[in-house]
């Protein structure tokens, strides 16, 4: 059961972070590397908050907002200096190295004994004895449909349909008298944002701040975005950012499965690998669409 | 009005394959006129549209509208008074939004896009409407993704959704060369109308020698750079078609078409 509950934990955190590489990968078409950085630096801001005493759930904000200036940051750099997208991330994730362990002092910050999010007086009193395992879960669950609500909403803005058209067709978006470069920019704003969140969220459930925490957290979202678009891609009923979510459940299962066999330190060999069958099996199945259109 | 004044273009300028397009290109076109532009390949036909648009810049020259200077101005500002349909079905729309998704996009164009709701209610009767005067059953397909629409189709909507709110110049670049020519000729029908209807000074350039006699009210065949032939209004309407065909044959052969 707690192995259950651990999955989806993990895999609604994961599923945050997903939200965010699903907008730039599946809606902007850019290969943002960021992530890598930004996850931990939501979770470097949020140890720095929380060892200076500061209210658990006002990280949550700050670490959104400092999410929200690396994207903006990786934007400028791709739409001013004209730096190649792939790049960009890359140098702002190298950046975002030093940073956040300037934010966050040393590479590693336990949080053991501070009031987080999960485990203070507030939750220790409202949640009755029997729900106090799941009171975790509860938590991440409420964060991420939050995000996944609002997100939907914003789509469904003005702001939000210029936003997936820069992705389908930027000439339209500057015949539409807008610099597309700054849909862009905010479109990796809102994107490193979320990406922060579950940053915060995540070092806050794991009781401490790791600078390595990031290492590989692109390859994990883009492969639940994966998962998640390619399985429900026929159910029209169901939201695009619901599927996102759901496979990033999916994947940290297989992840958690595949572990049961091996040894902690397989673990990134098995994201690889894990991956790129994903990739492979996405591909197999579009060429097959493709033939059988064709015929 | 949209005055070129001296406009130099120079193609991979510094390099052995420099090559000079544009010297001294001088051209005025009047508020409410619907100029067509013919010539070969390469004469500069999409060229001068880039240049007037932004999408590419200039070496000298400037580029003046009702008598500002726009030389200097972005691309996306100088879009809020023009709309352009490219030959390209697929550039006009957004394949992965719905139809309404799009009228919507384009009703907004020159407005601030805030967190308002994308598409306005009240409006969906009227994008209705204006799709139902294509004849193509576009209205009953409104939730429809544009990506599955046809070239034809596709191409109808780009020209209602360049031409929805108010602009002054319309552009047109070889819009109907992508199109079969029963579709070509619905179009060119609704360009015609929706010019007329609304006013607009409207650029051409076709490939299509009829189409650039049947409709506007100017010609212009253009030449390495040049514009050979400038025919307007009665002048226009007096030149015969062989007399196009005959110089066009000229100029093809003297590039070795």
């Amino acid at each position: 059961m707690s192995f259950a509950v651990s999955i989806l934990e993990q895999g609604l955190i994961y599923g945050i972070l997903s939200l965010g590489i699903y907008i730039t990968y599946k809606i902007l078409d850019f290969p943002d590397l960021t992530v890598d950085g930004s996850f931990p630096l939501g979770a470097a801001v949020t140890a720095l908050l929380i060892t200076r005493g500061v209210n658990p759930y006002l990280t949550l904000v700050a670490a959104f907002l400092v999410g929200v200036i690396a994207g903006i940051c990786t934007g400028l750099i791709h739409v001013k200096c004209k730096v190649r997208d792939l790049l960009s991330g890359i140098i702002m994730m190298t950046a975002l190295w030093s940073i956040n362990l300037r934010v966050a002092g040393t590479a590693n910050v336990p949080l053991f004994s501070q009031k987080t999010i999960f485990k203070n007086d507030v939750i220790d009193k409202v949640v009755p004895e029997a729900l106090s395992k799941y009171s975790t879960l509860i938590m991440i669950l409420i964060i991420a449909i939050f995000c996944k609500i609002l997100l939907d909403l914003y789509m469904k803005t003005q702001s939000g349909y210029l936003l997936r058209a820069v992705g389908d067709n930027d000439k339209l978006v500057t015949s539409l008298a807008k610099d597309q470069g700054n849909v862009k920019i905010l479109g990796l704003a809102i994107a490193n944002g979320l990406v922060a969140l579950a940053g915060c969220v995540f070092c806050q459930e794991e009781r401490v701040f790791e600078i390595s925490s990031g290492t590989g957290a692109m390859v994990i979202g883009l492969a639940s975005v994966i998962i998640g678009t390619s399985i429900f891609k026929n159910l029209t009923f169901m939201k695009t950012t619901t599927a996102v979510l759901v496979g990033s459940v999916i994947y940290k299962a297989c992840v958690a499965i595949a572990l049961r066999s091996f040894e902690p330190q397989d673990m990134k060999l098995i994201t690889a690998v894990l991956f790129l069958v994903i990739l492979v099996l996405s591909m197999e199945r579009k060429k097959k669409v493709k033939k059988n259109a064709g015929a | 009005m949209l005055e070129l004044r001296d406009i130099h273009k120079y193609y991979n300028p510094g390099t052995v394959n420099e090559m000079c397009l544009f010297q001294d290109f001088n051209l005025t076109i009047r508020d409410g006129e619907f100029v067509s532009v013919v010539g070969s390949n390469g004469s500069g036909k999409t060229s001068m549209l880039n240049i007037i648009c932004g999408s590419i810049p200039v070496e000298a020259g400037s580029i003046l509208i009702d008598g500002k200077d726009i030389t200097r101005e972005k691309e996306y500002k100088r879009n809020r008074k023009i709309g352009r349909v490219y030959q390209n079905p697929a550039m006009g729309t957004c394949p992965s939004m719905t139809i309404l998704e799009n009228m919507s996009l384009a009703d907004n164009k020159g407005k601030f896009f805030g967190l308002g709701r994308g598409t306005n209610k009240a409006r969906i009767e009227y994008y209705r409407e204006s799709l139902a005067q294509l004849g193509l059953g576009l209205e009953d397909k409104m939730d429809v993704k544009v990506g599955s629409l046809s070239g034809g189709q596709r191409q109808a909507m780009a020209l209602l959704m360049s031409t929805m709110t108010p602009i002054e110049f319309l552009i047109l670049d070889e819009h109907t060369a992508a199109l079969d020519p029963k579709t070509a000729e619905l179009i060119m029908e609704l360009t015609d109308k929706i010019v007329k209807e609304k006013k607009l000074t409207t650029i051409m350039v076709t490939h299509n020698l009829r189409y650039a006699v049947e409709y506007g009210n100017r010609l212009i065949m253009m030449h390495q750079g040049e514009c050979v032939i400038d025919k307007s209004g009665e002048e226009k309407a007096k030149m015969p078609v062989d007399e196009i065909l005959k110089m066009f044959n000229e100029i093809s052969i003297e590039c070795g078409n």
